[in-house]
């Protein structure tokens, strides 16, 4: 009896020690910053959402074991949105009111971001959403910041080139879901500046299988060149029926093809394929006097190392949000309208997307020159001077 | 009308999708004929065909014909645990229900192939070589021969089967009247069992044929299993002739709406035939006084 009572005793003592030495740590060290994240990780937006949260989390590995910021340690929370803007609605409301984020980095996707803008400006929470609607951030919104090209960009990156071999007729093969419908605005919008003459427009659905027709079209037109607008996998059928139908005409893409997938899809139709991208896919190309270089490779090397798949300009993106935000915490502290301030000063920070300067007036941050023109050489990428 | 060569084109793009229709809605009359069920799982079998082909080519490394045969026999054991484990344990259930059941089960089965397989699409490799044909000025792909070709055989054999065999005669009695095909001998749930399994290996062979052109993925088998549906109303449920014109018709004019008036309107068209067929002659296009059903 006596010795039962002493190891129950025995046992109390210990559990009392350890619970004040758990509380004790739990005191003392700095509670960590909460950085919430959307992305659509599932759903048809998943090849963005994807790269974005595993780069988001690379990073904010590699923060915490580089010892955090000012000795405080990052922790993200991810929501996943599925592309689905009631569900980018809720998931703002709990990072903000549960979690108690300081910033908010995402969403993916244009219609997640245009959802959630009035949530986070109403909370006054920073939001640097990683997709590439230029809507987003015109008009400005005091709280909204974005790190993904504009559209308009790349459109003007391929018109260029367009102008610079002399071609002024052109078709356009746009797919109609949000990223057709805003490159086929834009490419209509900006036709005319350039002097270029758009005579077939036509668009294709997200789940088509055989783009044919409407290339058949296109060939009986009488156009110098063919713009395709789409994410995969149907400018991968594009190209093969390109191919098919034995139509000769250069052929240009979105960078919303821009990752090692497309080639693989389109296999021997890829060649001569040429595309606006991010630098990340052309990194050990482009020459070292390019300001974005090192940010570049270590990037592709850090995302091989912990994920095993080559980064992309998607996961480039996340890249470029969390190193602002961190730059931003690091000089202004944890306080979201500090977070703000900091990250409008944001001047020629040289990341994956581009080299970004935000200003009052600007908080997309780039020029045209974020996007390199990129040709499909031997089922590689080829960068094109 | 401008030039005739793209009319060939259109008239050749409509024909290989309409054969590829006609294939899926093959499946659907097989099952609603030999139970009254509307399998809307039939998509999936079009997707599993696709998605078995690439893994056991990609995982196994086995060479194309091997991967195919396994990719049917693999899709086919799906249809038959399909059959087992959903439809066979319900006794005396409103055919409503059933079809909600089917729906279900299409869910399910997309729903593990995305976790199985991820959510990428996946390119097969096409049967014989790349480089198109030409035919009065339009091109096709050597891999659409194949598809008219198989989709040709299965029609034969499908002929055959029903009309010669005594399996397929018992098939068609269930069909008929199963109190009484019953009564004679047959087994109703053998019959019902062997119509799952003869639509799955008909549905996953045409997700194979048509993979290397239009590519795979785990959400291939939604519009598929509906343009299939459509093939299938509009040949009046049969499993004959009917069903295969009614998919050519889809697929022109699906093609033919997308050259001449606009790609926007392309999975319209195939809704618009539906809804018309329903309402103003749900017995289908095809169908004649008397006709087989099977």
């Amino acid at each position: 009896m006596k010795k039962r009572f002493f190891s129950t005793m025995l046992f109390s003592i210990i559990a009392i020690v350890l619970f004040v030495f758990m509380a004790w740590t739990h005191t003392f060290a700095a509670p960590p910053i909460k950085i919430g994240a959307l992305f659509s990780v599932s759903g048809p937006a998943a090849f963005l959402g994807e790269p974005e949260r595993n780069t988001a989390q690379m990073v904010v590995d590699e923060i915490n074991k580089a010892g955090g910021i000012k000795g405080r340690k990052l922790e993200l929370v991810v929501i996943d949105t599925q592309g689905d803007p009631a569900k980018a609605v809720q998931g703002a409301n709990k990072l903000i009111k549960d979690d108690k984020v300081v910033a908010i980095i995402g969403p993916s996707t244009t219609g997640d971001s245009m959802a959630i803008i009035p949530v986070v400006e109403k909370a006054e929470i920073p939001l640097i959403s990683c997709a590439a609607g230029s809507k987003i951030t015109e008009p400005i919104k005091k709280w909204v910041f974005k790190t993904a090209q504009n559209d308009g960009l790349a459109v003007a990156k391929i018109y260029e080139y367009l102008n610079k071999q002399k071609i002024g007729k052109i078709a356009i093969l746009t797919v109609s879901d949000g990223f057709g419908s805003s490159g086929r605005e834009q490419l209509v919008a900006h036709a005319k500046e350039f002097g270029i003459d758009i005579i077939s427009n036509e668009t294709y659905g997200p789940k088509d299988t055989d783009m044919t027709a409407q290339l058949t079209k296109i060939r009986a037109g009488g156009a110098q060149a063919i713009i395709c607008w789409g994410t995969n996998p149907g400018p991968a059928v594009v190209a093969r029926n390109i191919k098919q139908l034995g139509i000769k005409l250069p052929l240009f893409m979105s960078h919303g093809v821009s990752s090692k997938k497309f080639i693989e899809l389109a296999g021997d139709a890829a060649e001569g394929i040429m595309l606006p991208s991010g630098r990340v896919i052309v990194a050990n190309q482009i020459p070292g006097t390019d300001p974005q270089k090192k940010a570049l490779l270590s990037y592709v090397s850090s995302y091989k190392k912990a994920y095993k798949v080559d980064g992309d300009h998607f996961g480039g993106h996340a890249w470029d949000a969390m190193m602002m935000l961190k730059g931003a915490v690091e000089k202004a502290g944890d306080s979201p309208a500090a977070i703000r301030d900091q990250l409008e000063k944001t001047s020629k920070f040289a990341g994956i997307g581009g080299t970004f300067s935000y200003t009052a007036q600007d908080h997309a941050g780039l020029t045209k020159d974020a996007f390199v023109l990129v040709e499909i050489k031997n089922q590689s990428w080829k960068l094109v001077k | 009308m401008d030039n005739p060569s793209q009319l060939v084109q259109y008239v050749l793009t409509g024909l290989s999708n309409g054969a590829i229709y006609a294939l899926i809605g093959f499946g659907f009359a097989i099952i609603h004929n030999a139970t009254g069920i509307l399998n809307f799982a039939q998509g999936e079998f079009v997707m599993l065909g696709g998605m078995f082909t690439i893994f056991i080519l990609s995982f196994l490394n086995l060479p194309l014909v091997p991967a195919i045969v396994l990719a049917i026999v693999f899709s086919t054991l799906v249809g038959m645990l399909f059959e087992r484990l959903a439809i066979r344990p319900l006794k005396n259930v409103k055919p409503l229900s059933l079809v909600i059941i089917t729906i279900g089960a299409s869910i399910f089965i997309r729903g593990a192939a995305m976790l199985i397989w991820g959510k990428d699409t996946h390119a097969v490799p096409a049967f014989s070589s790349n480089n198109p044909l030409h035919i009065y000025g339009a091109t096709i792909m050597p891999q659409h021969l194949w598809i008219f070709g198989i989709t040709l055989l299965i029609i034969m054999a499908n002929k055959l089967f029903f009309s010669y065999s005594i399996l397929g005669k018992a098939m068609r009695a269930c069909a008929y009247n199963a109190h009484a095909a019953s009564l004679v001998g047959i087994d109703v749930k053998i019959m019902v069992l062997l119509s799952f399994v003869v639509s799955a290996a008909i549905g996953s062979m045409a997700g194979i044929i048509i993979a290397p052109l239009t590519m795979t993925s785990y959400d291939v088998g939604i519009m598929l299993g509906i343009k299939g549906f459509c093939a299938v109303i509009i040949g009046g449920m049969s499993s004959g002739l009917g069903t295969v014109l009614g998919g050519l018709l889809l697929g022109l004019l699906e093609s033919l709406g997308a050259g001449y008036i606009s790609a926007s309107y392309k999975d319209a068209i195939a809704f618009i035939i539906l809804l018309l067929i329903l309402f103003i002659r749900p017995e289908g296009l095809f169908k004649q006084k008397e006709t087989q059903r099977v």
